[in-house]
C-alpha cells in the first residue's frame, strides 16, 4: 500500500473531474473573435459562401468531428449562401499554425469577405450556430 | 473498421479501476501487465483488445446493439498513448525510479478517467498538437514504417 500513490489517485480525480466540467461546459461554444484574420479562398484550396462559411478542421483520430460534419452539413443545408468546407487538419499544418488550430474539430465561421468571426473548438450545436450565422450574415 | 463506441469506453473503466490499484499498491508488473493490453489495442487492433473481448462477450448481449457503429482510429491511438505511459510508468516502478513510475500512471489514470466519465477524445487533444511540433503528420511515422518493412 503506498501512500503516495493514494494521494496521487485522489489528485488527478480532482484534476481530470475539473478539466472534464470545464470542457463540457466550454465545448462547441462559438466565441466572437476579432475578425481580424481573414482566409483568402485561395488558401482553404475551396470557394468561400456566398453569404458565409464555416470551416471545419478534422483529423483521423477525431471522434467528435463526425457528430460536428453533421452538424454543419445540415445548417449549410438549410442556410442559403452558406458553405461548410472540411479541412484535413494534418494534411494542411501551415493553415493550422496559421490559424492557430490547436486541436479539432475547430469549427471557424466566415463572413462573405473571408474574416473569422467565430471560432469554436468541439461540437457546435445547431441553435447556436445558426443564432451565429443570423448575426454575421449582413 | 468500425466497432461498437461502448466497448472502448467500457476498457476505459477497466482501465481507470487497473490504475488506480497500480497507484495504490505500487505494482510495476500490474502496471507492465497493463501495458502489454494496450499495446495489444494500438498495434493488433480493437477486435484483440482485451477489454474489448470481455466487453462483446459479457457485456453486449445484455444490452443490446448500439445506434450506432464508429470509426476504430480514436480509441485505438489513445491505446497507443496509454501504452507509452503505461511503458515508462512501468520502466519506473521496476527500475526503482518510484517517482517516475508514479506520474507517467497518474497521466495515464486521468486519461483513461476522462475517457470513461466524460467521453473525453485524446486523439483530438493531441495528435494535432504532436503533429504541430514534429512538422508532420504522427500517423505518417506508423505508414511509413509499415511501407518499409513491406519493401524489405
Amino acid at each position: 500500500m503506498s501512500l503516495i500513490g493514494l494521494v496521487a489517485v485522489v489528485a488527478a480525480l480532482v484534476a481530470a473531474t475539473v478539466f472534464g466540467l470545464v470542457r463540457r461546459r466550454r465545448g462547441g461554444r462559438l466565441r466572437v473573435t476579432d475578425a481580424a484574420e481573414r482566409v483568402a479562398a485561395e488558401t482553404l484550396g475551396s470557394a468561400l459562401g456566398e453569404r458565409a462559411t464555416l470551416v471545419q478542421f478534422s483529423s483521423a483520430f477525431c471522434r467528435p468531428c463526425v457528430a460536428t460534419r453533421h452538424v454543419l452539413d445540415a445548417v449549410a443545408g438549410t442556410v442559403p449562401g452558406v458553405r461548410h468546407v472540411e479541412v484535413d487538419a494534418e494534411s494542411h499544418l501551415d493553415l493550422v499554425r496559421q490559424l492557430d488550430v490547436m486541436s479539432t474539430p475547430t469549427t471557424l465561421l466566415l463572413d462573405s469577405r473571408g474574416r473569422i468571426r467565430r471560432r469554436a473548438t468541439g461540437v457546435p450545436r445547431r441553435e447556436a450556430v445558426l443564432a451565429a450565422l443570423a448575426e454575421v450574415i449582413e | 473498421m468500425y466497432v461498437d463506441p461502448r466497448g472502448p469506453r467500457f476498457g476505459a473503466a477497466v482501465t481507470t479501476a487497473v490504475l488506480a490499484a497500480v497507484l495504490i499498491t505500487g505494482s510495476g508488473w500490474l502496471l507492465a501487465a497493463q501495458a502489454l493490453v494496450f499495446a495489444l489495442g494500438a498495434f493488433g487492433g480493437l477486435r484483440i483488445a482485451p477489454y474489448g473481448l470481455v466487453f462483446r462477450l459479457l457485456v453486449r448481449p445484455r444490452i443490446g446493439p448500439p445506434d450506432q457503429m464508429e470509426f476504430e482510429a480514436p480509441p485505438r491511438f489513445a491505446q497507443g498513448v496509454g501504452f507509452v505511459f503505461a511503458a515508462v510508468g512501468a520502466a519506473g516502478y521496476l527500475g526503482g525510479v518510484t517517482a517516475l513510475g508514479v506520474v507517467a500512471t497518474a497521466g495515464a489514470f486521468g486519461a483513461a478517467f476522462l475517457n470513461a466519465a466524460f467521453d473525453f477524445c485524446l486523439g483530438c487533444e493531441v495528435h494535432l498538437r504532436l503533429s504541430r511540433l514534429l512538422g508532420r503528420p504522427v500517423i505518417r511515422y506508423v505508414t511509413d514504417n509499415r511501407r518499409r518493412e513491406a519493401h524489405a
